[in-house]
């Protein structure tokens, strides 16, 4: 097999870190959201959506790709506050199931707001010029995007990690996740914690979509897929872990790249099959605490 | 003896009646054929989210293979219609199962994710079988025009003739659910979902309780998901998607979760309503998404949950 060289396959690694990159992004917010709310957010892929759109709506205004890198998670994060604030905020204490259902909702109103604001048939959405291009990575050469997608994952990787171990405001965080109760009778406002938590989140979720954009273009559907495949990164990492998130992200995208290379056919259904697999052996996922799930 | 009492007593003979009138006030046969068809889902459904507490989100793999698999034996096989009802409900039986084996191993919150990813999975399966399936292009050509009972033929092309011949599958689905929760092992069910330590300090095994449960639950969306194929003759691939898994919980949660009448109801006030506001936008997903979030937001227990608070003692 000439044509399936090492070369090929180490490429192929790099292209499923890409891949697995958005899935990380994706997972985290979830995860952190999950974590510290116990809040399933169903409407994470519709943020992820949003996301994309505010890209597509800078850059329709004359903007550059640099300004949504930055006004991207920030609109979407403050979107996501008032989502907290007005709809998910009266449903605390009363079952784990009632936050899960109104973002479910809420997916279908977002969804078909932007169908209505930007149409059903979705945007095509250009690598920006710089990043255009491919390098050579020693095994071959790499598109220069997808590099700077792994990077920028990186980049928010470190970020969250030091905001969340080396600031205060991230130690009420951690605090807020192992035991609410205390924090709250330590004179803490959990309520404005998890507020931020939640647009922290979210904000994720939005960068992720722009990243996502110029790599599958942008339609309004585009957050349901990624949310069962986070749902799959998220039983496999183990829910409420973002190392657990991270490592399962990368593996997922790498399964799907790697499939898609040998079998093309089975890449969607790897990762299910994969999911299977964890959720015969250690139904917790890797990073899960046992007991956790039940 | 109060309304609410008797009411719970004769439950699967008054739906009966209910369905049997249902037409003659309906302005279109075709909507109530849908109501009947989506409230027995709601049906199976309910007997997961409602009864055992599990909230499924991967309801639609059952629905769905019940479908494909009736329209599979009529299309490839030429089969009688009443073997391949029977082939949709076997296959909705065979997906729980399989579906039921992996995600009973979770619980609560993460029960709806593994069953939504399980699902999606499902859905790609469909997807890539295209010599089975018709892929993308869904199932075409299941044409069932003349139902044979026992030499009598009923024209199953006339409207109302269809309607009560679907609805017969689903008073029988009554009676069968009906009889399961009036069972000791409906009984079983509600107390695995109210405190599952007592019932297990009892001797109920509550895991193959669950997995029981959901296989049931599965034979009544596979019945309906065949009952689905006759009547639209042909199964899209829509069918096994996300939003098929949603629809049912929007009219669980609508009619009233836990009750034996919610589903049913919760179909009616669903397409009703799907069908008012699509006269007037095409973005009817806007208002229904927006009533399902006021219903959650204000009446998390449904119409018929709300109605019924009011009459129990």
């Amino acid at each position: 097999m000439a044509g399936l060289s090492l070369d090929l396959i180490a490429l192929q690694l790099f292209a499923g870190l890409a891949l697995g990159a958005i899935y990380v992004l994706f997972a985290i917010g979830l995860s952190l959201i999950f974590g510290m709310l116990t809040v399933v957010n169903f409407a994470h892929g519709a943020f992820y959506m949003v996301g994309a759109y505010v890209g597509v709506y800078i850059l329709m205004l004359g903007g550059d790709f640099w300004i949504c890198l930055i006004a991207v998670p920030l609109l979407v994060g403050l979107f996501g506050v008032a989502v907290e604030r007005v709809l998910i905020r009266p449903l605390y204490g009363r079952g784990i199931d009632y936050p899960l259902l109104l973002t479910f909702g809420l997916s279908y109103v977002m969804v078909e707001f932007v169908r209505i604001a930007f149409g059903k048939t979705g945007f095509p959405f250009d690598t920006p010029e710089i990043l255009q291009g491919a390098v050579n990575i020693g095994v071959g050469y790499f598109p220069l995007y997808r590099l700077f997608v792994i990077g920028a994952t990186a980049t928010v990787l470190l970020a969250l990690w030091l905001f969340l171990e080396k600031t205060s405001f991230g130690l009420i965080i951690r605090a807020g996740a192992r035991d609410p109760q205390i924090v709250r009778v330590l004179g803490v406002d959990v309520a404005r914690v998890w507020l931020i938590v939640f647009g922290i989140g979210t904000a994720i979720a939005g960068f992720a979509g722009l990243l996502a954009a110029p790599l599958q273009g942008v339609i309004p559907e585009m957050g349901g897929t990624i949310l069962a495949e986070a749902f799959v990164v998220t039983v496999v990492g183990g829910m409420g872990s973002i190392g657990g998130a991270v490592l399962a992200g990368l593996l997922v995208g790498v399964v799907v790249s790697m499939t898609s290379l040998f079998a093309p056919e089975m890449a969607k259904v790897s990762i299910f099959a994969l999911m299977a697999v964890v959720l015969i052996i250690r139904p917790q996922g890797f990073f899960g605490r046992a007991g956790l799930m039940s | 003896m109060s309304w609410f009492q008797f009411a719970t007593r004769h439950r699967a003979s008054i739906a009966s009646l209910v369905v049997l009138v249902f037409p003659l006030v309906m302005p279109f046969t075709a909507l109530a054929v849908n109501i009947l068809i989506y409230g027995l889902y709601a049906l199976g459904f309910n007997l997961v989210y409602g009864y055992l507490g599990l909230l499924s989100f991967g309801h639609a793999a059952l629905f769905g293979t019940g479908a494909y698999l009736c329209g599979i034996a009529i299309v490839h096989f030429a089969l009688p219609w009443y073997a391949a009802i029977a082939l949709g409900i076997l296959g909705g039986l065979l997906m729980a199962a399989l579906i039921g084996v992996l995600a009973i191993r979770t619980r609560g919150i993460y029960f709806a994710m593994v069953t939504m990813a399980l699902s999606q999975c499902v859905y790609y399966l469909f997807y890539q079988a295209v010599d089975w399936t018709g892929g993308e292009n869904g199932l075409r050509g299941i044409n069932v025009r003349v139902i044979d009972i026992f030499g009598i033929k009923l024209n199953f092309i006339n409207p109302l003739t269809r309607y009560y011949v679907i609805a017969a599958f689903v008073i029988a689905a009554f009676f069968v659910l009906s009889r399961i929760l009036a069972s000791p092992f409906g009984a079983v069910i509600e107390a695995v979902r109210e405190n599952e330590t007592r019932a297990k300090a009892s001797g109920y095994d509550a895991t193959v309780t669950r997995l029981i449960t959901f296989v049931l639950s599965g034979g009544f969306c596979g019945l309906a998901g065949a009952l689905q194929a006759l009547h639209l003759s042909i199964v899209p691939i829509e069918i096994l998607h996300y939003d098929t898994s949603g629809v049912v919980v929007m009219i669980a949660l609508l009619g009233g979760m836990g009750t034996f009448f919610g589903p049913m109801i919760g179909a009616a006030a669903f397409l009703l309503l799907e069908n008012l506001v699509s006269v007037w936008t095409v973005h009817w997903q806007l208002i229904v998404g927006a009533v399902f979030m006021i219903c959650v937001l204000f009446f998390p227990a449904g119409i018929w949950g709300t109605l019924i608070s009011r009459g129990k003692p």
